[in-house]
């Protein structure tokens, strides 16, 4: 019945696709139509969660600004807005939010930095009030009956901690595991717990932030190189067994190979969010551009699918990002030489 | 705010409250947590030997009775054998014994009735004799007058002598 249903719809949406005079017409302002994709995918300094004809819900973020000449000053979003169009780009104080939701002052010269609590800042300080929470509830158990089976929540997140120790820290780390597991656990359940609730309907697009990744990334980086030992610096900048004419072309490879590590962390975990993220509103978008009830069905089924994917996703993306970081820091503090 | 370049204050933000969740969950939760996991994991494996090791000296305990019911019914079949042995020994024996008394008590009878027979027979003998001494005197008494009467009595005695 189920396979019916969305057969037939993707036949509509393929002929309404091909044929639908709306379709045409609508290609001039799809700008218009599928703009909070990007909207949704980037950071701003507002909250939106819907529009209601002309009323935009949304709350406003303080906007923090430390500029050496005047301080830290602190702004509410909304003395940004324009209340005709209801969109960033009023001036106050010296500062606007132009087109792409960035700050700048009207000052070109002036210098500043942007502290201000975005979207995905809020979102971090959900993902880490729900992180805390649970992790820190389930710790009460540990502390008061070790010995007792894990119950409520230490029993969901037990199977995951086990999981990070023995799958991803002690097998690509080896015998100094026990120093780094706290911080792969830490990174795991921030990661998984931030992709998770970045999927709620309203929610932001954290973990698929190149910001966040590549803070996450540059972590992973300075834990990995500030705990190298001898034989992981004498393989960067002296690679043994190489002939010395050949140290002239391994030895920038291997140092470009330090930063090339953290730049896949960054990209990868960034891609698969927010790729995820804009499939999932691709489809929902389509319903606006074609206006069709057969869209809407094949649309939402899509959307559930991706969905359910993205929920794979989510846990795998947390999973290889810590497996990463996990044989980073493996290859820089393990004891033998090198030995392939 | 764009897309793929990075935001000076997000990553700042990050960085502080990545810190703090750090710092707060490595303190609070990742120590206490994989302590107690530890633990936990070294208080089963102790559970799990020490079962192990019950198990073994049970199956040890079962194995000794084992072998001292076996023991103790290869004794009894050994004492009952011995004593079956013994019981047919001391028939045997008695058997034997009783046999050659028997045999000593005929034995002995035959001689005393041989030497009963014998002492019969010599007294028969005797008395035979007397009896013939005292026939022959009488007759010799009152037949010997005439010569005749006294070969054909003689031929007579001698005739029956013979067929004695």
């Amino acid at each position: 019945m189920a396979r019916k249903f969305i057969c037939i719809s993707v036949l509509f949406s393929a002929f309404l696709m091909v044929f639908s005079p709306t379709a045409q017409a609508a290609s001039g302002d799809d700008e218009d139509k599928t703009g909070f994709i990007m909207h949704h995918i980037k950071d701003s300094h507002e909250w939106h969660f819907a529009t209601l004809g002309d009323t935009h819900i949304s709350l406003p973020l303080p906007v923090i600004i430390y500029s050496s000449d005047r301080g830290f000053e602190v702004y509410s979003s909304s003395n940004f807005v324009d209340p005709k169009t209801h969109t960033f780009g009023k001036e106050h104080n010296g500062y606007y939010i132009d087109d792409h939701d960035k700050l700048r002052a009207v000052d070109e010269n002036r210098f500043f930095i942007d502290l201000s609590i975005t979207k995905n800042v809020a979102m971090m300080f959900l993902v880490l009030g729900v992180s805390l929470y649970l992790i820190l509830k389930a710790s009460t158990q540990y502390k008061r009956n070790p010995n007792k089976a894990p119950k409520g929540i230490a029993s969901f997140l037990e199977p995951v901690i086990v999981f990070v120790r023995d799958e991803i820290a002690l097998p690509n780390i080896g015998p100094k595991y026990k120093k780094f597991t706290p911080y792969l656990l830490t990174l795991f359940f921030f990661i998984w717990f931030g992709n998770l609730l970045g999927l709620l309907p309203g929610a932001a697009n954290l973990t698929g932030n190149i910001a966040v990744t590549v803070t996450l990334a540059m972590i992973t980086f300075f834990v990995t190189n500030f705990n190298g030992n001898k034989a992981y610096w004498k393989h960067v900048v002296a690679t043994p067994g190489v002939p010395l004419p050949l140290l002239f072309i391994i030895v920038p490879v291997e140092i470009i190979g330090l930063f090339t590590k953290p730049f896949a962390l960054t990209v990868r975990l960034f891609v698969a969010i927010t790729a995820g993220h804009i499939v999932i509103l691709s489809f929902i978008g389509l319903i606006f551009v074609f206006e069709s009830y057969a869209v809407g069905l094949a649309s939402t089924l899509m959307v559930v699918f991706i969905n359910l994917i993205e929920l794979l996703v989510a846990t795998i993306q947390a999973y290889v990002f810590t497996l990463f970081s996990a044989m980073y820091i493996g290859a820089a503090v393990a004891d033998h030489g090198h030995d392939h | 705010m764009d897309l793929i370049s990075p935001d000076l204050g997000l990553i700042i933000w990050q960085t502080i409250g990545f810190g703090i969740l750090f710092l707060v969950l490595a303190k609070y939760a990742w120590k206490p947590i994989l302590a107690a996991l530890e633990e936990r994991e070294g208080t089963i494996e102790e559970a799990l030997s020490t079962a192990e090791k019950a198990r073994a000296e049970m199956e040890n305990l079962v194995a000794e009775n084992e072998k001292l019911l076996q023991e103790a019914r290869v004794e009894r079949d050994e004492i009952l054998r011995t004593a079956n042995e013994n019981a047919a020994k001391i028939i045997e024996q008695a058997k034997g014994e009783a046999s050659k008394e028997a045999t000593r008590l005929i034995e002995e009878a035959k001689t005393v009735i041989q030497t009963e027979k014998e002492a019969a027979l010599t007294d028969v003998k005797i008395q035979v004799a007397e009896l013939s001494l005292l026939i022959a005197e009488k007759l010799l008494r009152t037949q010997l007058s005439e010569d005749t009467a006294q070969k054909a009595l003689v031929e007579k005695f001698v005739e029956e002598i013979k067929l004695n």
